[in-house]
């Protein structure tokens, strides 16, 4: 058995270490090495800077941390210096970054030019200060509260920030109903996807008869576009565990279980490292900071299939048994996994958690809307500037998201639509950019806010092959348990299949009407439950795009391969063969230098790569 | 019968010894089979079902539920097109039916020469790069089937070619 840690003495040193690595004399180089930070060449970079500093002599200190969220900027590199504030430079290269440190260590030149933002106090001239970045600013950061400021493998740098203090005043001032009473008070609700108040369902597993009871992590985000929950479990883990080990203690369970994708394996590593290390700390484990309250986690890894984000599938899963779901009540709440009172929260409901219990409930209280409280993650992706991970209060207007915090729409294009919520959410208009983003608002617009996927679109995205795609992932997803999922789901994909190939019918529409009413009512999980959803949000809101392909023949965006015809534009192209090296159907053919080359319809497969590559713009679509 | 790319029953067996008698451990046994083999003959889920006290139909019933169990070898190259939102936004779609298309394989199957597998993931969370394409647990982000294709070409050239640290 481990000793008794002393917290407030581990606090102290681990601040004080804390300390000395931020004021130390030393340069202090930052690199965001998540899976995001890595696809774009972050290791790369690493090799690059150990390579400068030898070349150069420097003595340094190189942190590997998460990701800001800022992930279009990536690879970043942040160096900070004795006496000045940390700047944070972005789009990083091998050689930038080496010219950079030359530049910045050595001749005291800090690169405006090459730098995003200054983090920390003090300013540089031409620098702007991480709050007033355009990502940045409105944004009020909980969940992602350490993402990309630590260290995700060092257990010291989670608690100098202030982390494992909510669990130690748990543990020794609270007890277990008023740490219920406490999240209750906060008003935080699931960050999920179904938005239930989390203090409800901890009380609802708290008074349930029988034992042992369980504790889940869910971290199974399977909802395409999303990616929220690896970030947080690759960047701050902690701050995960430490809201499951209060959950454990507010309901009285002994066991739990962390179940991430096995998509994501860097995420799986981190957590695995990071409950070993709340293990050799004495934050897991028996008789947890002398409490007398004992607890540890197991790390079980999913093994792919998106409908165990559903909680009854998900503990089939962890049986070792296929992960259907199956009808509720009984809910886990009493006979869970095993049979057993279980209680499941997802990833940033856990992070929220342990903010909230570190002497913050009035302070998340007061952020958020009359009945949604607190902030929401979302994830910005698809057809905008800045793409990545932000966090605002609930209630942030839509426009502030796409158009301040993301940047806008690339390449000067007019946003058409924001799919909120995945496979389960909708897809809002443009016109609505002024709703409010919290649980509330989405759903009387048709959307939800799902796990906060967020996809910006442009006038270059088909909203028909848009809900056909979401139809066609959860038709491939339905664990084929109840039939409306099942043969349901098929019916609606098939029409849509049918739209897009140009043998729509009018009494389409209606039909898809009807079968997403029926669906929506007899399902028997919310996969089957809120399918339909995306169909029902685009007939609602680009009912002229349906009516285009069914009744003109015709697929306004030029997506549906069937409907559309590529050309050449004369007066535009040329000649200089860029596209006729690209095509694979060898459906373009080139004339002669300076001269327009010939495209032939009979070969061209429709794939689009001649569009991509063209610099001219003399490719279009009819 | 020894699966042919183990020496030996006992090193079938040490893969097991590892977990007690639980259908808990089904899916991490599975795991650790599939990743020793590469995919899950029916030689070593009987030694599971064996293991574990269960009926093989109910180890393979479990198995296949999964998309990340695989029944036959994979090909020397693995590619795997993420099908997430972002990447159907920017072209995901579009990326695998060329590949289909240039390989003459179907999602989930494998050149006859064992040289390629083709297969989708459901989304692997890159969504700011897409369309993100997976070429043997490398990802490529912000791709194109072209650089995909060249990327292929260059593995089978040189032997290596990840486009991601250059």
């Amino acid at each position: 058995m481990p000793p008794v840690i002393d917290f407030p003495t581990l606090q102290a040193e681990a601040k004080a270490h804390w300390q000395t690595l931020i004021e130390s004399p030393t340069p202090h180089i930052l690199i965001g090495t998540a899976t995001c930070g890595k696809v774009s060449g972050a290791m790369s970079v690493l090799d690059a800077i150990t390579a400068t500093l030898d070349r150069l002599g420097i003595k340094a200190t190189i942190t590997q941390v998460g990701c800001f969220g800022m992930c279009y900027a990536e690879p970043t590199m942040d160096i900070a210096l004795p006496g000045m504030p940390r700047v944070s430079y972005g789009f990083m290269t091998p050689e930038k970054a080496g010219k950079i440190i030359e530049d910045f260590i050595i001749k005291g030149d800090p690169r405006p030019d090459l730098a995003l933002c200054t983090i920390g106090e003090g300013s540089i001239d031409g620098i702007p200060a991480f709050d007033e970045m355009p990502m940045l600013k409105g944004q009020r950061r909980i969940a992602l509260r350490n993402c990309g400021h630590i260290n995700p493998l060092r257990i010291s740098h989670y608690i100098a920030r202030g982390g494992y203090a909510g669990l130690h005043r748990a543990l020794t001032a609270l007890t277990p109903q008023q740490v219920i009473d406490e999240v209750m008070r906060s008003g935080l609700r699931g960050r999920g996807g179904a938005g239930f108040p989390t203090g409800q369902k901890w009380q609802f597993c708290h008074d349930a008869k029988g034992t042992p009871k369980y504790v889940i992590c869910n971290a199974d985000e399977g909802d395409p576009g999303a990616f929220m929950d690896r970030s947080i479990l690759e960047g701050d883990p902690h701050s995960v565990i430490e809201g499951l080990i209060i959950t454990a203690y507010a309901i009285g369970a002994a066991h739990g279980y962390i179940y991430v994708r096995a998509e994501y394996p860097l995420a799986v590593s981190t957590v695995k490292h990071a409950v070993e290390q709340a293990r050799e700390h004495g934050f897991l484990g028996l008789n947890i900071m002398g409490s007398g309250f004992d607890f540890d986690i197991h790390i079980k890894e999913g093994a792919g299939a998106f409908v165990c984000g559903e909680e009854t599938a998900l503990m089939a899963s962890i049986e070792g048994k296929r992960g259907m779901p199956r009808s509720r009540p009984p809910f886990p709440a009493i006979s869970g996994l095993w049979g057993k009172p279980t209680n499941m929260n997802n990833v940033k409901t856990l992070a929220m958690a342990s903010y909230i219990l570190a002497g913050n409930v009035d302070e998340y209280a007061g952020i958020g809307t009359d009945k949604s409280k607190g902030t929401c993650v979302f994830a910005l992706a698809g057809n905008i500037n800045h793409m990545g991970l932000i966090e605002v209060p609930m209630g942030t207007p839509l426009q502030d998201v796409i158009f301040g915090i993301g940047g806008g729409i690339p390449k000067g294009r007019k946003l058409k639509a924001v799919q909120v919520g995945g496979p389960s959410g909708g897809c809002l208009p443009a016109a609505m950019s002024d709703i409010g983003l919290d649980y509330e608002s989405l759903v009387k617009s048709g959307a939800i806010m799902g796990s906060g996927g967020m996809i910006a679109m442009d006038q270059g995205n088909c909203m028909v092959d848009v809900a056909r795609y979401f139809l066609s992932f959860v038709q491939a997803e339905s664990c084929g348990k109840c039939v409306p999922c099942r043969l349901g789901t098929r019916q609606m994909l098939s029409i849509l299949e049918r739209i897009t190939k140009g043998d729509g019918r009018p009494e389409d529409i209606p039909l898809l009407e009807e079968l997403a009413k029926q669906i929506k009512a007899a399902s028997l999980c919310a996969l089957g439950g809120t399918s339909p959803n995306p169909v029902l949000t685009t007939l609602k809101y680009f009912r002229d795009e349906y009516e285009a392909h069914i009744i003109e023949k015709r697929c306004p965006a030029g997506v549906c391969k069937s409907l559309i015809t590529y050309s050449i534009v004369n007066d535009k192209c040329n000649g200089c063969r860029l596209c006729v090296k690209a095509c694979p159907a060898r459906a373009i053919t080139f004339v002669a230098k300076r001269q327009p080359v010939l495209l032939d319809e009979g070969l061209c497969n429709r794939c689009g790569v001649c569009r991509d590559v063209c610099k001219l713009d003399a490719v279009t679509i009819t | 019968m020894i699966p042919e790319n183990l020496t030996s029953k006992e090193e079938l067996q040490a893969l097991l010894c590892g977990f007690s008698r639980d259908q808990a451990n089904l899916i991490p046994m599975l795991q650790q089979l599939q990743e020793r083999l590469g995919y899950l003959p029916p030689e070593a889920m009987a030694a599971a079902a064996e293991r574990l006290g269960l009926a093989e139909s109910t180890v393979y019933s479990v198995a296949s539920f999964y998309t990340q169990f695989r029944f036959k070898p994979s090909g020397r190259n693995v590619i795997k097109v993420c099908r997430g939102t972002a990447c159907h936004v920017g072209g995901g779609e579009r990326i695998l039916s060329e590949l289909e298309r240039q390989l003459e394989i179907k999602p989930g199957e494998t050149t006859a020469d064992l040289e390629y597998s083709l297969d989708t993931v459901a989304c692997i969370g890159a969504c700011a790069l897409a369309p993100v394409v997976l070429l043997n647990e490398e990802i490529h982000g912000k791709t194109s089937t072209g650089n995909i294709l060249d990327a292929i070409t260059r593995r089978k050239k040189t032997g290596t070619g990840c486009s991601c640290r250059q």
